[in-house]
């Protein structure tokens, strides 16, 4: 597939969304938390707490809505600093009683509007990055359709990142990348090319470290893998110290540019 | 930028305020080369260059602050023969091999004359041993590349190492879309390092520039124990086009700029660049660090260091 067809594939609006992922992994025993404590509830982050098995996990997951009236309500996924800021406080939670937290990344990035920018969308989302860093619990971050710049990495600084095999992760989207460089957004299968944005070229770059293959016929049983691969991951970060955990988080994010570094990808699917 | 449509309006007082063209008699007055003279965006009057130099690039006339190059906010801010640069030599490549960035680095190094968007290094302020990184608009519009990244982490954890204060100027377009999400790995990166510093009781001052946007302001720029701006610089995570396409309409006249930015509660303090190293040093002071003289004796410590960090980017 190019490049292109799966930025189109991690968009189609028939694609599952988080709430999805949180129904079929914590089997109805989801509860759903609201707010920031300080100005409003973001509808575009679900969050709060449910039983991954036998394990509690906190879950926060961007969410675009399903039907029309929904994703206006949701704001089509793209969260103001009020969602941040509710998405630190649930984890500040999960800290406190050291409860592992899934975070599920679906965003075209985060909001720009005034409201947004009058109540810190910047500031937001530094002190995400800056908190989960040093965050004492364990932290997975699964991209399931789009990862749209800071707002996606703003629920991304975990021990481990996942990414659906159709999602993308990109610095900026491919349509603004080609209007700023080309002067023309209808080049943005162009620039989705030259971004990297798939999950083979970003996995080439370590940014992740697996691959999920998309989901067939049987959700079912790819949610049964899937939530086996969540359970193992989460357990094997569990038996850490708060050192190693915060220390591991470190590391890997502190390997990239350390040295530099000239990558070459596949090009089998242009 | 602002109010320039009042400025507009106003009359040149005398006659070398106006440009030479418009004098109504160049005899009446020593004639002054074009070159020699400059005019300000923001009261439209003209002064010569050398008088904007002196005065820290900010307007004789109406205290607008132009822009500076990294090189000159360090001549302006820091001791004389204090600065010692750390990792000048690290610069960027075309890492994934995105169309043209090869030939805008070298454009980008040709125009700027650095390597990199940021100078990191170490310095006394008034007295006051500090590590100091400058972003560069000249280079890239200060976008944050890795080898951005990579110099302020490191600085942050020479500072860290070292039990240093850390003052940050930032200038930035945002991440640097070259090198795709790399880039965008910076902005974690350097945060993690922010983090870790801030976690040993360390200072770190953001002093945000025109314009601080994007990848930075949503990172390491918004993450100082104090973040002081100079006047009427534009803060934003979208710039404000970005903005007017989203949502389609106009936004307020000042709006993103530092002192709507202050009154949102965002900025500790808005501080012109006259005094901008008396406020740096008074804050260093308040905050216990001693007062040395000189670094100078520090560099042969900070040489090997330097080295090892060069050997490792390459």
């Amino acid at each position: 597939m190019k490049a292109v067809e799966r930025v189109m594939a991690a968009r189609a609006s028939n694609r599952m969304t988080a709430t999805d992922y949180i129904n079929a992994l914590t089997g109805g025993t989801f509860l759903e938390f609201h707010g920031d404590r300080r100005y409003a509830d973001d509808r575009a982050i679900k969050a709060g707490l449910g039983m991954i098995d036998n394990i509690p996990v906190t879950i926060i997951g961007l969410e675009k809505g399903k039907n029309t009236q929904e994703r206006v309500a949701r704001n089509f996924g793209s969260a103001h600093p009020e969602g941040y800021r509710k998405a630190l406080r649930l984890m500040k939670q999960a800290e406190k009683f050291r409860r592992p937290v899934l975070c599920l990344v679906d965003t075209s990035g985060a909001f720009c509007g005034i409201g947004a920018e009058e109540r810190g969308q910047g500031q937001a989302i530094a002190e995400n990055l800056m908190e989960m860093m040093t965050l004492k619990t364990p932290i997975l971050s699964i991209l399931i359709g789009e990862g749209g710049s800071g707002g996606a990495l703003a629920l991304a600084v975990a021990n481990e990142v996942w990414m659906l095999e159709n999602a993308v992760y990109s610095v900026i989207s491919p349509e603004g990348c080609a209007s700023i460089l080309w002067k023309d957004a209808n080049k943005m299968a162009e620039a989705a090319q030259c971004l990297r944005m798939t999950s083979h070229d970003l996995l080439t770059m370590e940014v992740i470290e697996r691959i999920i293959p998309e989901p067939e016929d049987d959700k079912a049983e790819f949610f049964a893998t899937l939530k086996e691969q969540i359970i193992e991951t989460l357990c094997q970060y569990q038996t850490m110290t708060d050192e190693e955990l915060t220390e591991n988080r470190y590391n890997r994010f502190r390997k990239y540019g350390q040295t530099v570094k000239i990558y070459s990808f596949e090009e089998s699917n242009v | 930028m602002f109010n320039s449509d009042f400025f507009t309006f106003l009359k040149p007082k005398n006659e070398l305020e106006k440009l030479p063209s418009e004098r109504s008699n160049g005899n009446e007055r020593p004639f002054i080369p074009e070159s020699l003279l400059i005019k300000c965006p923001e009261c439209k009057k003209m002064m010569l260059s050398s008088d904007l130099a002196e005065n820290k690039r900010v307007c004789v006339h109406c205290n607008h602050h132009f822009r500076m190059s990294a090189r000159e906010r360090i001549a302006v801010t820091v001791d004389e023969g204090s600065f010692v640069e750390i990792n000048g030599d690290m610069t960027s490549k075309n890492i994934i091999n995105f169309p043209e960035y090869t030939w805008k680095l070298a454009n980008a190094k040709n125009r700027s004359g650095e390597n990199e968007a940021v100078i990191t290094g170490i310095c006394t302020i008034n007295g006051y041993k500090t590590v100091l990184f400058v972003m560069d608009s000249n280079f890239m519009m200060g976008s944050m590349g890795t080898v951005t990244g990579e110099k302020i982490t490191c600085a942050f954890e020479y500072a860290s190492e070292h039990h240093l204060p850390v003052i940050g100027f930032t200038v930035s377009g945002g991440a640097r879309m070259q090198e795709g999400i790399l880039s965008l790995m910076q902005m974690a990166k350097t945060s993690g390092a922010v983090k870790r510093h801030s976690d040993k009781g360390l200072l770190y001052i953001t002093v945000l520039t025109d314009p601080t946007t994007g990848g930075v302001t949503a990172s390491f720029a918004m993450e100082g124990d104090i973040i002081l701006s100079e006047p009427h610089v534009l803060i934003a995570f979208a710039g404000p086009r970005v903005i007017e396409q989203t949502i389609r309409q106009k936004l307020p006249k000042d709006f993103q700029s530092a002192e709507f930015l202050q009154t949102k509660g965002f900025v500790d303090a808005i501080v012109s660049r006259a005094k901008m190293k008396e406020v740096l040093g008074k804050l260093l002071m308040i905050h216990g660090y001693k007062n040395t003289l000189s670094v100078q004796e520090e560099k042969e410590e900070i040489l090997p260091d330097d080295t090892t960090a060069e050997e490792d980017i390459e």
